[in-house]
């Protein structure tokens, strides 16, 4: 089997002292960031704390309001959110309109999607209308349309979330063959997650946020073994949630 | 009291033989406000969706003035079709004025804003929920506020249907710009206000209870769409699975 992790080769997202602003409040402040090809990057961190700004800020959906941010073309990346939107049409139809919005005829863009479902053993449900699919089931057609588009890098905001265990399970399982068979090699992956389990067992790197700051940025075995900031400390210990 | 009674017991004759006066009046009425419709909402809805997720400089503007065009007094919008339509205005040469084609634009305009901002509304809520997934996908502003008016159809229906009601029961503009002339532009309400003033009530009363029928009609149809997209929205989901209960 092929190793979840390669080793990074190229800089895929680089972030350098990127301010994110909402009104008032600052969501994301001075992020210094470098993210290489084939990395499995977990954002961990109290509500709040910036995950999911940093995630739409490297997906392209958000601006810095300053500093710089250099992302792969948005074409090249796919985005799973915490609750996907489904449009009121087949489970096929949704995964398809991924692929046609970037440019692939409808016929083509159908028949990948049929494959990408296949994928997610969601086939049976193809033609089922998506609004009534179950939390779980929803996430599995999210992940088919992600892999509909054929992405290099895959940005996911807590997948799991919401998910009952049995689901959680399968989406985790699905991100794992994700990364692991894509064409070959390890798709990048960033996601965000309050679960330090599944941090453990899928990410490669550990990036800690909180009040938009990052105050840890480590490899997963030292970021749950070795010494951390104080905040970062009382995280992982589950007294700071 | 007695005249009341009288009034709708003719009435309700005039409906049961299919008065070919009544009848007339009442088709002339549903087409006209069904062709407004048609106007209206196959420019409202589009706008109203781009209004709902496009993002402008003048934006703010546009929504006070659309949203103040919500309240616009029908005899208004009347009268200015009518400088706009008379033989001397701008748009005399159409001669248009006092013809089913004048009502038509009037009902259109005065439900283009109703039509655009509910439409703007609905898809701008749902922009705010879920539209950064669509642009995600790679849906730029248009093809997005397209996709989300289609995926919010019931909505529509129910905006159109609105629309529709609206126009149905307007009686300011079209007898401005209709006049309402027997047998040509003589719609429901124009017929109801001159037919009460001459004192005919019999006419009057049975083509309010046609108008009353058709907004009954409205309601039902609403109600109907709501529960088809419960229904739609349930999916197979409606069938219970069995519970074990333990006292079998």
């Amino acid at each position: 089997m092929t190793p979840l992790i390669s080793l990074p080769t190229h800089t895929l997202f680089e972030l350098s002292g990127a301010d994110v602003y909402y009104g008032q409040v600052c969501a994301l402040h001075q992020a210094n960031l470098k993210i290489a090809a084939g990395e499995c990057v977990a954002l961990v961190g109290a509500n709040g704390s910036g995950k999911s700004t940093l995630l739409r800020v490297l997906h392209g959906l958000l601006k810095p309001s300053s500093g710089t941010a250099r992302c792969l073309s948005r074409r090249r990346q796919a985005m799973v959110f915490q609750r996907p939107y489904m449009l009121r049409t087949s489970v096929q139809n949704n995964v398809a309109l991924g692929p046609w919005l970037r440019g692939t005829r409808w016929r083509v863009a159908k028949a990948r999607a049929l494959d990408a479902l296949a994928r997610v053993e969601m086939q049976g449900l193809a033609q089922r209308n998506a609004k009534a699919l179950s939390g779980g089931q929803q996430q599995r057609v999210a992940l088919a349309q992600a892999w509909a588009l054929q992405p290099d890098v895959l940005l996911l905001d807590e997948p799991t979330a919401n998910l009952d265990p049995h689901a959680k399970r399968e989406v985790e399982t699905l991100m794992q063959e994700f990364a692991r068979h894509h064409e070959g090699r390890a798709m990048t992956m960033v996601f965000s997650s309050h679960n330090l389990g599944q941090v453990k067992r899928l990410a490669s790197r550990v990036i800690y946020l909180e009040h938009g700051r990052i105050l840890a940025d480590l490899p997963v075995d030292q970021f749950f073994d070795g010494p951390l900031p104080e905040e970062a400390h009382l995280f992982v210990k589950g007294e700071r949630i | 009291m007695n005249s009341l009674s009288e009034s709708a017991v003719t009435a309700l004759r005039l409906i049961v033989s299919l008065d070919p006066t009544l009848i007339a009046i009442v088709l002339r009425s549903l087409a006209v406000s069904a062709c407004a419709c048609l106007l209206a909402c196959s420019v409202g809805l589009v706008l109203g969706a781009w209004l709902g997720v496009g993002r402008f400089r003048g934006r703010g503007f546009v929504l006070t003035l659309l949203n103040t065009l919500l309240a616009l007094p029908s005899v208004v919008v009347g009268l200015l079709l009518y400088l706009l339509l008379s033989r001397s205005g701008p748009l005399g040469f159409l001669g248009w004025l006092f013809s089913f084609k004048a009502m038509v634009l009037a009902q259109a305009v005065l439900v283009l804003p109703i039509v655009m901002a509910l439409t703007r509304q609905t898809v701008e809520d749902v922009e705010r929920s879920h539209g950064e997934q669509l642009r995600s996908l790679g849906a730029g502003t248009l093809i997005r506020s397209l996709l989300l008016a289609w995926d919010e159809r019931f909505a529509m229906i129910t905006i159109i249907i609105t629309a529709f009601g609206r126009a149905v029961s307007e009686v300011g503009a079209v007898m401005v710009v209709g006049g309402n002339i027997d047998g040509y532009t003589r719609v429901m309400t124009t017929a109801i206000a001159l037919e009460t003033s001459k004192g005919d009530l019999p006419l009057a009363v049975a083509l309010g209870i046609v108008l009353l029928a058709v907004v009954l009609v409205l309601n039902c149809l609403l109600s109907l769409v709501r529960r088809w997209r419960e229904r739609r929205d349930a999916g197979g989901a409606g069938r219970p699975h069995p519970v074990w209960s333990g006292t079998t």
